[in-house]
Formats: C-alpha cells, structure tokens, sequence
C-alpha cells in the first residue's frame, strides 16, 4: 500500500469522525475504493479508530461482501436458491464459466472478475438474478450472457455497461395492492395525526389497531413500543429492520422502491411515541441499488420539515434517519444481530435479557420494527385503528404482504388479509398444481396439499410473507438439502450447536438425499434436528432445522422412499473412499478374492 | 431473607440468589452443578457452548448469561437436557481434532472431562477432518488450532483482564477461527506467559511450553475427580 492508499484510508476514518460504530461503513468504504481491505489498511483503519487489527478482521472476515484479498474488479454473484435453481440458475452460471474462462468461486487471470454464488438476493419474482458490483441483473437466460459479460468488458464505467446491458431492470414486483398499498397518499399524512395526539396516544393507537411484528415472529408492535419508551436512556432509537434476507422474500424490497415514504413514516410517528431523535435504516448490502432513491426521499422530507427540528411545526420533535448499509449476512436480520452490525461489529446475536427495548443500539431503548410495520403503522395514524382491524382474524389484525416465487404463474408481492387460505393464495398466483408451499422461507415450514386449507396468521401459519411454491417436478428433499445448505452459509459461528449442527445437518440430509441412509440415519438427523432447534443461541439456530423437521412431517413417504435397508449403511461407497488412494496410484484396488 | 435476596427452585431444589447473580452463579454457590464450557468464573460470560442450557419456566436459555429472578422454576438434571448437553459436547469433538490419549491436556481438558460426566461414547457424527496449522512463533506459548473449541474465554480474558486484545474471531460459521493480533502469529503480539489468557484455555489450544508433563497423566484435576464435583461437595445435605 503506498501512502497515498494510506492517507485515502485515513480520510475515510475521518469522514466517519474516527467513531468506532462506524466501522462497517469505513470498511465498506474502503473495499469500494480498492476492491478489498488489505493488511496495510487494516493497521491504518485500527490506528485512526484507536483499536486493534484483530477487533477490525474479526468484524470485515463476517461479512459475504468484504474481502481481505483482491478480487476482481467486477464481482458477478449468482443467486443461490431452490427457485433460481428451477428457473435455470445453473445453466446460467455455466454460461458465466464459459463466457469468462473461469469456474464458479474462482478470478480471472487479469483480475477482470470474480464469479461466484451468493445466498438469495431478493428477486425471487425475477430469477436467476445477480449482482454485478452494485448493479441486479434479473430474468437471466444462458442466451443473454455473452452480451452481458461483453458490455462488462467493454465499458469500464459500470453505470454506462449498465446501460447496455437488457437485463440491468428490476422489475416491479407488486401484483395486488389492499387496503394498506392504495392510495392516495399524502406525504406525511399519518404523522401529522399522530403529532395531534399524545405520544401515549400513539402508542395507544397502535395497541388498539392490535398491529403485530410483520418480519415473521408476530409481537404486539404497541407493547413493544411501550416497553421501548418506558425504558429509561440518554437516547431513545428507532431501528427499521430492512435486511430482508429470508429467501424467497421481497416484500420489503417493493415497499422501500415504491412506498419509502410511508416507511419513513412509520419510523417517524415512532420516533414521536417514543420520544427518540434517531432514526435507524438497517439496508441488506444486496439492496445497494437503492441506496440513492432512499437518500433521494430522505431529502425530500427534510425539505418538507417531515424530518429534521420542529417537525410540522411541532416544537420540539426533533427526528431524522440514517440508513446502515449490511454487507451480506442473513443473521442480520435478527434484530440484537442487527444492533451488533449498526455498531459497526460482527453481526452476532446477543443473549437476552436484557431485551433491545430496554438496551439495545449502543445499549440505549431500540424499538427494532419490520419494514412493512411501519407502513401499517402509518396507515394506523391515518385511517385509525378500527380501519386496520376491519381486516384480517381476530388474532391477526390487518393484511400481509406475500412474496410469492417459484412454480406459479403470476409471482409477485400480494397483499392480502390475514386468514387467507394457502389454496386461496395459490388461486391468486395461479398454481393449480402446486405439490409443496414453503412458507416462511427455510426459517418457516413445508406444508404439503393436505395442509393447503390452513390459514395464513399468526395463530396458524405464522409468516414473514416468503411464500415458495413447487409443482409436483420437484424434488421435495432436494430443496430441503439446499435450504439446510443455506444454514451452514450463514450461521454466524457464536454458538455450538448451529455452527456445527447446521453443517451435521446437511451431512445428514446429503446422506438421506443421495439414498444412502437407513432408517437409523433419518432418526439419528431427526433427533440432531431437534437438538439445534432446543440448543442454539438465537432464531436462527432455532429455526434452522425448520426444512428437515417439517418435510418429515409433511412428506413422510419421501422419506421412506429414499431408505437403504438394514441397520448401517457407510456415508460414502467404497469406491469413492478410495477415489484419492486409485488416483495417486494409477490402478483400481484388487477385487478381495473368495 | 433481605430485600435484595431472590428464590428460586432447581429441580425443585430452593436455591437462593442475590439480584445480578445469574442461575449458574447461584447454583454454584448453592452446590448445585449445572455441566458448563465456556462459562469461566473470573471472567464475563460469552453464551458460546450453550451446554449450560437450562429450561427456565418451560424455555431453554443457558444459565450463565441468563439473571436469576424470583419464583422462576429452573430443570438442570433431566434426561432431555443431559442427552443435548451430550451432542453439544459431540459437535466440538467432530468439529476439531481432539485425540484425547496422546493430548497434552489430556486429564486436566474440560471438553474431555464433559464428555466424560455426560457419558459420551465414541462420536456418530462424521468428523469433520478440518485443515488447521499450529501457531509455534512464540516462545513460550503454543496456539494449537486444532484443539480450539471457539468458546471465546481467551478472547475475553485479553480483552478485559489482561487489556490486551490479542486475541479475536475470524470468519464466520463453520469456518470461523481463532485470530490473533499479528500477521505473523502469537510471537510477534504482546502476549506473554503471565497472562490470565494463557490460563483460561479449556482445552490444549493454549498451551504454555515446556510445562506440560509437570502433572503426570493420572494425578490431573479430573483423573482424581469428576468435573463439578467440587461443586456437588459444596452443597448443604
């Protein structure tokens, strides 16, 4: 590194006033600039933060997006998931090798580029997807590859190869809009109600509308809120949960590209209720792209005094947000994960208690809320609660934003109300001959056609909105291998049981998979399964063995029909255990004479 | 009973606590063991090896990072929890490579004293055969990868006892590693020999040279006695 990188790393540590919170935007700051964070910066990264290099690798070395080494100059990640797969991913990615002489996971010889898979990046209405740099490229066909890889060689400038480049869209995702997504809207509608309230007010709104956490786990927005104000702290937080990993997920996607505004919203009404000045955006590093949109809104309300002092002219409320960007790691979406990362730290989960409302972002009261919570939130200000309990079951209060993907006809993000049946769902996406719905995403559930007629809620199918179906083509097991696959990628490591268990597990399924295990293998990776779930630190682990546990509920005979007889059957054949010793060798083993 | 005294049962046994102690604090001093491997008593809790899970009111949370409150009903000695307490011990012994007989810390290894009490017989799990190199640059210590168990205690005990920071994680999940604050290995940090993170490794990361045979195999801490019998013997009959 030559002073100049230094002096470069320097001034990124000042832009960032030297704050040790803000270590993941001066990472990602400086891997923009070079490409990779070198030892050399590293050292001048801990220097101007006044920490060790050792605190600095342990948070860069987390993060999918963060390299320690060089790359190539333009990074092509390939969406890895069960709907890429069936949508042609893997001719896709072999169409990548062959257009750039490289395998998957491997760099260019002129350090041009870098190809490799990524977990889902949120366009499973699109796929297969990438991400080239900061750019999504989405409905890819082998077919349209080489014109890609070319326009890539061609331009230097990545905003004019984008431009070149068909498949550089994301297209809008939102099939049916409901009560919560039809307008009009009126910029800052739902906070000038609530500013005419009480802070208490608000909250009570919010109790009485009976609105619940829509990332998946469903507690009661008022409550949490509640909790958050009444805690004491020198400062209160507002913290927006948009790192919408799950697969199969894009909800949140269409509510910050085309509803920003009500987010931004939601997140004000509850800066007002819980008296905090602060704000907090957490965006998944796959989301980058809309990075200058989002900024672009802020901007505008700031103008409009819908963020900033005295807002609408109320003394007093004083409020504005700052979005983190992430950097690819699913865990973050689990809300102490999340406050770890906004601290510009690992995105390791905390124990709890203490919960984030009482301390949460640099151990102050964080209310952490859904995306899609605080557009319901503000529509609650705006239309009351009574409008918002018109919908949906009595335990389930309002409608929910579905991402529907894979074997249908018409994907997309549907709202609906709550208490919808699968097979009503699967009516709107028409899927007539859906076989297996994975709802939830691989944290949630396989529900097979005799559970179609259970109900989208809270109090039954309890979901973020990932709503993946598969026709009857498809390998049930195989998708469950892939999803256990997806654990081992983004377990974060802090705890035993899901650091090794989620790899044990996928051994076990590979197994069951390639036909290999006997029934004393499907209870042995039942009880493993079982074990994750009951040990694990946090929601990830907890959930993690969800695929295997309910596709042996749901799908038994698929199970059955993969069985080996007997008591033990070896994990690999003879043949392959010996595969290394007959290649060194050059001979087969002699046959054991009788 | 004063006003910050709390009551709790364990296994229906009264423990009692004073507010800020967490379950397995109380439990210590009470005499009651609750199986545990990251946890180290001079140090703060990490949750790493989540073996000292208990269920507390129906819900598992492990004991050492999770407060003591009054009234809460704490399950330790079941056969659920002992059998996920074994398969967590399991995991780290097909996670690394931990060949007890010829071991250096073999009699004085938490990990191999765990497996022991929780009557672990030889893994079903695959081993995981993973490809780490020992740390040799420093004089008087040896890091040994292979042996790293990631429960974070000298991670912690750098940071806050010694001050120092040598120690951190690298990556994540199932290629995590130990790190530490130098390229160059062990040798070229400020570690040294008299730190409190030289003395916390529960199993034969850390391991300080020439000093290994000075117990012989037989006379170690638990060749003599079952780990958290000390405990045990603390309890009021």
């Amino acid at each position: 590194m030559t002073t100049d990188d230094s002096a470069a790393v320097e001034a990124i540590v000042n832009e960032f006033a030297a704050d040790r919170s803000r270590l993941l935007d001066i990472v990602e700051a400086v891997q923009r600039r070079s490409g990779y964070v070198s030892d050399e910066a590293v050292q001048a990264i801990a220097m101007g933060l006044q920490i060790h290099a050792v605190e600095v690798e342990d948070m860069i070395s987390f993060y999918a997006f963060f390299d320690r080494h060089p790359r190539g100059r333009i990074r092509i990640r390939l969406s890895k998931t069960p709907v890429s797969f069936i949508t042609g991913a893997n001719d896709v990615a072999r169409a990548f090798e062959a257009a750039l002489g490289i395998n998957i996971g491997e760099t260019s010889a002129d350090a041009g580029f870098t190809l490799q898979w990524t977990s889902d990046i949120g366009m499973a209405d699109q796929e297969p997807a990438a991400l080239v740099n900061g750019i999504v490229l989405t409905k890819i066909k082998p077919d349209d590859v080489p014109a890609i890889v070319a326009a890539l060689r061609q331009h230097d400038d990545l905003a004019l190869a984008r431009h070149a480049i068909a498949n550089a869209v994301v297209r809008p995702s939102l099939v049916q809009a409901g009560p919560l997504l039809t307008g009009p809207f009126d910029h800052g509608a739902g906070l000038r109600y609530a500013l005419a309230l009480a802070p208490d007010q608000v909250i009570e709104a919010i109790t009485a509308s009976k609105l619940r956490g829509r990332g998946g786990a469903g507690f009661p927005t008022g409550t949490k809120w509640r909790l958050t104000r009444k805690s004491k702290g020198q400062e209160h937080y507002v913290a927006c949960n948009a790192d919408e990993g799950e697969p199969g997920t894009f909800k949140d996607r269409v509510l910050l590209s085309d509803f920003a505004d009500l987010v931004f919203d939601g997140m004000t009404i509850a800066g007002y209720a819980l008296g905090a000045r602060h704000g907090l955006v957490y965006l998944r590093g796959e989301y980058a792209y809309l990075w200058e949109a989002l900024q672009a809104v802020l901007k505008t309300r700031r103008a409009l005094g819908l963020l900033g002092s005295n807002i609408c002219g109320h003394a007093g409320f004083d409020f504005d947000i700052r979005i983190q960007l992430g950097a690819g790691a699913y865990i973050c979406g689990e809300e102490s994960s999340m406050i770890e990362s906004l601290e510009g730290k690992r995105g390791a989960p905390r124990d709890r208690p203490p919960f984030p409302t009482e301390r949460g972002y640099l151990q102050q009261p964080t209310a952490v809320d859904n995306v899609e919570t605080y557009v319901c939130a503000a529509r609650i200000l705006e239309k009351g609660a009574a409008w918002f309990q018109g919908y949906g079951t009595a335990a389930s209060s309002g409608t929910k934003l579905m991402s529907v993907s894979g074997d249908c006809a018409r994907p997309g993000v549907y709202e609906v109300p709550f208490g919808i049946t699968v097979n009503e769902l699967l009516d709107l996406v028409v899927a007539a001959d859906a076989a297996y719905v994975q709802v939830s995403g691989p944290s949630g559930q396989s529900v097979a056609p005799k559970d179609f007629g259970r109900r989208i809620a809270y109090e039954d199918l309890s979901t973020g909105g990932s709503t993946m179906v598969f026709g009857p083509q498809r390998d049930v097991l195989g998708i469950a291998l892939q999803f256990a696959e997806f654990f081992v990628d983004e377990s974060c490591g802090w705890c035993v049981p899901c650091r090794v268990g989620t790899t044990l597990l996928r051994q076990g399924m590979q197994k069951i998979v390639a036909g290999r295990a006997t029934l004393a293998d499907v209870t042995e990776t039942e009880a493993l399964a079982n074990t994750v779930m009951r040990m694990s630190r946090c929601g990830l682990g907890q959930s993690a063995p969800n695929p295997i546990l309910t596709t042996m509920r749901s799908f038994p005979e698929l199970y059955e029909a993969r069985l080996q007889p007997g008591a033990f059957a070896p994990r690999v054949t003879l043949q392959e255990a010996l595969a290394e010793a007959v290649e060194v060798q050059g001979r087969q083993p002699v046959a054991e004479e009788v | 009973m004063t006003a910050e005294m709390l009551r709790f049962t364990v296994d229906g046994i009264e423990v009692e606590a004073v507010s800020g102690q967490s379950i397995l604090e109380a439990c210590d001093i009470a005499g009651i063991y609750i199986p545990r491997l990251c946890y180290h008593p001079d140090l703060e809790p990490g949750g790493n090896c989540r073996v000292c899970t208990c269920n507390v009111n129906g819900r598992n949370v492990a004991a050492c990072i999770t407060p003591a409150a009054h009234g809460m009903r704490v399950e330790n000695d079941t056969k659920l929890l002992t059998d996920d307490r074994r398969s967590v011990i399991e995991m780290l012994f097909v996670e690394g490579e931990h060949p007890c007989p010829y071991c250096v810390a073999s009699g004085d290894c938490e990990l191999q004293a765990l497996g022991y009490r929780l009557a672990l017989k030889a893994p079903l799990q695959p081993y995981r055969w993973p490809r780490r190199e020992i740390d040799a640059t420093h004089p008087d210590i040896t890091l040994d990868h292979d042996r790293c168990i990631l429960c974070s205690r000298c991670i912690r005990a750098s940071r806050m006892e010694d001050g120092k920071t040598i120690f951190g994680f690298d990556g994540r999940g199932i290629t995590m590693t130990l790190n530490v604050d130098a390229q160059g290995g062990l040798g070229e940090t400020q570690m040294a020999a008299i730190d409190k993170a030289a003395h916390v490794c529960p199993v034969a990361c850390i391991v300080i040279n020439r000093n290994s045979y000075r117990v012989p195999n037989g006379r170690r801490r638990f060749d003599t006695m079952m780990i958290g019998s000390d405990i045990e013997a603390r309890r009021k009959p």
